[in-house]
């Protein structure tokens, strides 16, 4: 089942309130209106200052590590037998994962709007690690909101936020996880905007952070366009990337949505199979809803409570997505499928062990999905997946799960 | 645009005609239990409680402090959804006439249909509702959620409102506006907030419509200060925190008429 994208371009996203279709927008509480705004408006004026964008580029090279490397996985493209497969390294960015490219531009905009205090929620700790990474850099007061079981399942970045400043606050209602944070980061902004940022760490929210965290993250899939072309002078047939939010997902996908031959697929979590509470694939028995600010596809009971979640990476446990994927759904632009906890493992596993890359089990959910395409695939084909961010703080995780081994830090 | 008087306008011109102030109650509805519920909305009237507001629950509630999560927690456990609430409140117009608001977020609402929730709410006997992630701009943009005439549509001010939208949300208020007194989430608080009547002021300048000042109210000093600067004040995590600690002795509905007597009487004597 192939989407194949019209010749007719896709039109600009979102609209000026930040709309994507029906979905996206602004669904906050008034206290949170003109802070937002204000944030649109720095964010527009930002974007157009040459002297901004200079200080990024320069920060992102010399700081971030940027461009990473589009690296051709020969070993693994030989043991599935079919495509070319690429892996988009931004694995080998400071600090571990993508997240750093938003969190230095929310970081040097909060800088423009006069904000000491930064606040940020983390589901794996890689947001909270880069935000509190680049806090650090500038000297910012740094308070970051992370679910207690997040917390347990990913103890080596908490560490890391506490030793770069970070003050790391555990979150303990409902599941304790990622949508948790989000709500306890946004009690603080309510309570504090005057003096903070909310640096969200997905393409999720109110507007303008789908945009912006998006427009952050392009610069992965404009560097991968630019690579591809050199290396194999033509453009990709297939991209992949993982989708909890989908900030790693759109940073890939955005450069390429008007090229009609190239195949993108998002990979949810599957998690223990699609049964309720099981898993944290919208697009799998999801529905329409409005929740922490936009209106997007999500996990909902028939009253409209946010539904539980799982999957096996903290980083995709959420029960909403992004509100330009459930757009993109629409458009039959972007094929979302999904990877169980068990594939995501055994994705972990196998790239570790032919390429000598461990994967963050975020990212293991794409390496998943291109176990199942690559093989029927032609062996002139090639795929681009985003391997977004390193397995470092899955380690103790996934030993428990494969070796069944505690490792304790 | 105003709604077609409902009891919300009418009890204001009854308030107004006798110079008194309104006292604007919140519980959750479904904490305890829904019928409990029921009694202790009749014991905020007994206590001459003037506007109920009814919290209907949401799993996510962003915008409450953590008193009213877990009371929104405890009303999901004991089986509350939005048939539940509605059949409660039909239930409740048998015996009482008291103003209800339906306080909420916009996802159950969503969920349960935007144009069937109107009907169905208005039917069930509910004068207002406060979708508190539902900002007038959206409204605007979405065809989905045009405005309809059956409940009125209450909506907040913050103190980070600027004058350009204050002037914007009061022109268009209908029932009242809830003027948020203070950053933050909901709760009680031991200080009251600076500024209020300044801007209560500024917002009477774009609009006829009464004005209550709420967020962090908890005793009859507090409560009097408030309403003094304001046409009302809304007083909701000091009765929730009373529920959540008598919620199972079978007397909670006296025990919140008494408390609250000694708050509304401080505001109607004023």
């Amino acid at each position: 089942m192939t989407a194949t994208a019209t010749a007719t371009p896709l039109p600009v996203m979102p609209d000026q309130h930040g709309h994507f279709g029906r979905y996206g927008g602004m669904f906050v509480p008034e206290t949170l209106m003109s802070a937002l705004n204000e944030l649109s408006e720095e964010y527009e004026r930002a974007k157009a200052d040459p002297i901004f964008q200079t200080e990024l580029n320069r920060l992102l090279h010399e700081y971030v590590g940027r461009p990473t490397p589009l690296y051709l996985a020969e070993r693994w493209t030989e043991k599935l037998g079919g495509a070319r497969i690429y892996l988009k390294r931004e694995d080998l960015l400071h600090t571990g994962a993508h997240k750093i490219n938003n969190a230095l531009g929310q970081a040097l905009l909060a800088l423009r709007l006069g904000k000491q205090r930064i606040i940020a929620e983390t589901g794996a700790g890689q947001h909270g690690v880069a935000t509190a990474t680049v806090c650090a850099r500038f000297g910012l007061d740094c308070t970051i909101y992370m679910g207690a079981v997040d917390m347990a399942r990913q103890a080596l970045n908490v560490a890391r936020m506490r030793f770069l400043g970070a003050k790391v606050v555990a979150v303990t209602a409902g599941q304790a996880t990622l949508k948790e944070a989000v709500n306890e980061a946004m009690r603080d902004w309510v309570t504090n905007v005057r003096d903070t940022h909310y640096i969200l760490g997905s393409a999720l929210g109110s507007h303008p952070f789908p945009m912006m965290v998006r427009d952050f993250h392009r610069v992965i899939g404009v560097e991968a366009r630019q690579q591809i072309l050199e290396r194999e002078q033509r453009l990709p047939d297939l991209l992949v990337a993982c989708v909890g939010g989908g900030s790693n997902s759109i940073g890939l996908f955005h450069p390429f949505l008007n090229d009609p031959g190239v195949r993108m697929i998002g990979v949810e979590a599957g998690g223990e199979g699609i049964l309720p509470e099981k898993h944290a694939a919208r697009f799998q028995g999801g529905r329409l809803g409005v929740l922490q600010g936009t209106k997007t596809w999500l996990l909902a009971n028939d009253d409209g409570q946010i539904e539980l979640t799982h999957s096996v990476s903290a980083g995709l446990d959420y029960a909403a997505i992004g509100p330009e994927h459930a757009w993109l759904h629409d458009m039959n632009r972007v094929e979302y499928n999904y990877a169980t906890d068990e594939e995501a493992l055994a994705a972990f596993s196998e790239l570790s062990a032919v390429e000598g890359i461990i994967p963050a089990l975020e990212s293991s959910h794409a390496i998943a999905e291109v176990r199942k395409v690559a093989p029927k695939m032609g062996k002139d084909q090639v795929i681009i997946v985003n391997l977004s961010g390193r397995g470092d703080k899955d380690v103790a995780q996934a030993a428990r799960m494969i070796f069944k081994e505690e490792i304790k830090f | 645009m105003s709604a077609p008087a409902n009891r919300i306008d009418t009890r204001f011109a009854d308030l107004k005609a006798s110079g008194k102030r309104a006292f604007v109650a919140y519980v959750a509805a479904g904490d305890p239990t829904l019928d409990a519920t029921i009694d202790i909305v009749l014991g905020l009237e007994r206590a001459g409680v003037d506007i109920v507001e009814l919290g209907v629950p949401f799993s996510d509630p962003l915008a409450d402090g953590v008193v009213n999560q877990l009371a929104a927690d405890r009303a999901l456990k004991a089986g509350a959804t939005m048939p539940k609430v509605l059949e409660m409140i039909r239930q409740l117009r048998v015996k009482s006439q008291i103003p209800i608001v339906l306080f909420t977020y916009l996802n159950p609402v969503y969920t349960y249909g935007y144009e069937r929730f109107h009907k169905d709410a208005a039917a069930a006997g509910a004068d207002g509702v406060l979708v508190l992630d539902l900002p007038p701009d959206e409204v605007v943009q979405n065809t989905e959620l045009k405005p309809t005439p059956e409940l009125c549509h209450i909506q907040l001010i913050a103190p980070t409102s600027p004058p350009e939208r204050i002037a914007s949300i009061a022109k268009s208020a209908e029932g009242f506006v809830y003027y948020v007194s203070r950053l933050g989430v909901t709760g009680a608080q031991v200080e009251i907030a600076s500024g209020i009547a300044e801007q209560v002021q500024i917002i009477k300048g774009s609009t006829q419509v009464p004005v209550c000042v709420g967020f962090g109210v908890s005793n009859p000093e507090q409560a009097a200060k408030v309403a003094s600067m304001a046409d009302g004040v809304v007083v909701g995590s000091a009765i929730v925190k009373l529920i959540e600690k008598n919620g199972a002795s079978p007397d909670v509905a006296e025990q919140v008429e008494a408390f609250v007597k000694p708050l509304v009487d401080a505001v109607h004597a004023l």
